[in-house]
């Protein structure tokens, strides 16, 4: 077991599990306190002495400002373990109550708030179950994909080969965010979050076939010609026998390496489609409309801690890029693919 | 001769293609940019079903898409709903943008990446290189949304830089070293971003291309002969690796297309990318249809520049005499 697919299980189970790492409902509105800056977590307190246990100030407007908040001091909200909260369902099955952590008098926002006071960490774990799971999703179904086209296109050969393999060349030949944008044109842009985030896997799967599929062809050109295969034909096997027992078994390296390449990328796809407005809708939170909100200048110069978000999820990415680039060395000799590259 | 002909052939193909494709996929979208008008009280619904035959809306796709070539031979692409005029010269104002920011973009980022990743193959193994391959593992990992993002904050907070547009609001009354400066500073974020963007593989790329080269035995050879080292890097080594960086330079034309869209919107400059996004948003069909083509023309006019320079560059090909 690679240590990198052991941090991307850690990291995923924080996603997961997102109604119980996060402290609050990622909807829930707090319209008293819109951006509110990060609250620092302390363990001393201002007259110098130590809290075993971690607290953070309360925040209070600034003397005559409207936007400027400050530590008020008289107030400490100590940071609480296993307590219960907002109502959340652990999976989407199990109701519960208990979360990681919280404080009792006030909210707490460890990354700050937004426009409406919703908590940041909340919203950003929430959101990334949306953006991982369009990538983890969007990669399945553009492998699967991959595979039956480029099976086919292998194992057929002759002018099903030619045809797929040319469509295949057309998807390559477009610049890929170009070509998720006219796709994403193409389809009806006011949808509910749930049809919305199928969409965009869907549209994912259309758009990155093509480089799987014509791995696969590869694979399946070679693995067709193998002795054992044509013993196994003259022992009168059938088609989808043979592709199913000998010929697609010698994919799953290549599939899983493309796999692994393939999910950072289409997180970030979904990242930029949510961002500019294309895909999942407020007020699901996902990784893209959580950054949305620097489109605004204002945002951009006033509340930095927007940008927060943005910095948290590089942990994910590096995982999947290590992930990807062990795999690679571990199948063969292989150039490292860069983000966007890898699509070609 | 043959070589060339065939990667032409090649283009026309993958451009007939994508026009194809893309009008194709206009079948599916539902909705058109006159249901917006429907709801409009003020307009009469004759008036809707005269200006959705008048722009052949009505009309069954072979026969649109058929007008439409013919349209494309006389240097039309087709009509804008949004902007109520015809899509060409607006596309080919924005398109300009967009590849002033994108070659600029590319020369800077291969003029970067060619002498580091030249020197980091050179000193191979070295700290210097260690910490190289480092920094541009690091920035392989920050997405271009994020990379373009903190470019704007850090812009934002030091404000020396302007943070959007591509002029400022009295460039018209500049000088014409006011005006090009005033571009240029307008430029370097956007321009920031984009090399940022695509340096971290240009120089992995260079470095292991030129760094499987320099154990060649004959770089060995020539060194013996006492061929000055910079020489002997940037002349034989470099030719010797060109190959596989020739293929890499029509790929990094895509990605950095691919990029300036999403750079574009961000840093609001006028190119294709933030004009596509506002067509698609207002269903202006061949707007995304001349957009996306045009795209794919830089794309494959990249690609075919590529050729030419590998044909040029390497003997093999040239003297390649199967088709």
């Amino acid at each position: 077991m690679s240590g990198w697919f052991v941090v991307l299980v850690a990291l995923h189970a924080l996603v997961i599990f997102a109604g119980f790492f996060a402290p609050y409902d990622p909807t829930e509105q707090d319209r008293r306190r819109p951006y509110l800056p990060p609250m620092r977590l302390h363990f001393l307190d201002n007259r110098g002495h130590f809290h075993a246990r971690p607290f953070a100030y309360a925040l209070k407007l600034g003397e005559g400002s409207f936007d400027q908040y400050e530590e008020d001091i008289g107030r400490a909200l100590p940071l609480k373990f296993m307590v219960r909260g907002a109502n959340y369902r652990l999976l989407g099955l199990l109701p519960s109550r208990l979360h990681l952590f919280g404080a009792e008098e006030e909210r707490i926002y460890l990354l700050g708030s937004d426009a409406y006071g919703r908590d940041q960490l909340s919203r950003f774990l929430y959101g990334g179950r949306v953006s991982l799971f369009a990538g983890l999703l969007g990669a399945g179904v553009t492998v699967l994909l991959g595979l039956c086209v480029g099976a086919a296109a292998g194992y057929y050969g002759g002018w099903r080969d030619d045809l797929l393999m040319r469509l295949a060349e057309l998807f390559l030949a477009l610049p890929w965010l170009y070509l998720l944008f006219a796709l994403r044109a193409f389809l009806p842009l006011a949808v509910s979050p749930l049809e919305a985030f199928f969409l965009i896997i869907a549209v994912l799967g259309a758009v990155g076939w093509a480089r799987p599929a014509r791995l696969v062809r590869g694979v399946v050109l070679s693995a067709k010609e193998r002795d054992f295969v044509h013993a196994a034909r003259g022992f009168g096997a059938t088609d989808g026998y043979l592709l199913r027992r000998h010929i697609l078994p010698a994919t799953s390296t290549v599939l899983l390496t493309q796999a692994a390449i393939l999910v950072p990328q289409f997180i970030l796809a979904e990242m930029t489609l949510s961002f500019l407005g294309l895909g999942v809708p407020e007020p699901v939170p996902s990784w893209g409309n959580l950054l949305s909100s620097l489109q605004q200048y204002s945002v951009l110069v006033s509340y930095w801690w927007m940008y927060l978000p943005a910095l948290i999820m590089l942990p994910f990415f590096l995982g999947y890029l290590g992930l990807g680039s062990e795999l690679q060395e571990r199948t063969g000799p292989c150039k490292i693919e860069g983000r966007l590259g890898g699509l070609e | 001769m043959r070589y060339l002909l065939r990667r032409s052939a090649h283009a026309a193909f993958l451009l007939l293609g994508v026009s194809l494709l893309a009008f194709a996929f206009t079948v599916l979208v539902p909705g058109s940019y006159f249901d917006e008008m429907r709801l409009n009280p003020q307009i009469a619904p004759e008036t809707i079903v005269a200006l959705r035959s008048r722009y052949e809306l009505d009309r069954p796709l072979p026969v649109r898409y058929v007008h439409w070539v013919i349209w494309l031979a006389h240097g039309d692409m087709g009509f804008s709903f949004a902007y109520n005029t015809p899509v060409a010269p607006l596309l080919l104002v924005r398109a300009r943008n967009t590849l002033l920011l994108t070659v600029t973009a590319m020369l800077l980022a291969w003029g970067i990446a060619l002498p580091l990743g030249i020197w980091s193959a050179d000193h191979l193994g070295g700290l210097p290189d260690r910490l190289l391959s480092w920094g541009t593992a690091a920035l392989l990992l920050i997405p271009d949304l994020a990379l373009a993002l903190g470019l704007l904050v850090i812009a934002v907070k030091t404000r020396r830089l302007p943070t959007g547009g591509m002029v400022s609001p009295n460039f018209e009354n500049l000088s014409f070293f006011g005006k090009a400066s005033d571009l240029l500073l307008h430029m370097t974020l956007p321009v920031a971003a984009l090399v940022l963007s695509v340096l971290p593989l240009l120089v992995r790329h260079v470095r292991a291309a030129v760094g499987e080269v320099l154990v060649a035995p004959f770089l060995l050879a020539a060194e013996g002969h006492g061929i000055p080292r910079r020489t002997l890097l940037y002349r034989y080594a470099l030719a010797a690796a060109a190959n596989p960086l020739i293929a890499l330079f029509g790929f990094s034309l895509g990605t950095l297309l691919s990029g300036s869209l999403l750079i574009e919107v961000v840093m609001s400059w006028p190119g294709l990318g933030s004009f596509l996004l506002e067509a698609i948003l207002a269903r202006d069909i061949y707007v995304v249809i001349g957009g996306v083509l045009l795209s794919t023309l830089f794309l494959v006019g990249g690609n075919f520049l590529a050729d030419l320079l590998l044909y040029w560059a390497d003997p093999r090909i040239r003297t390649e005499r199967s088709a």
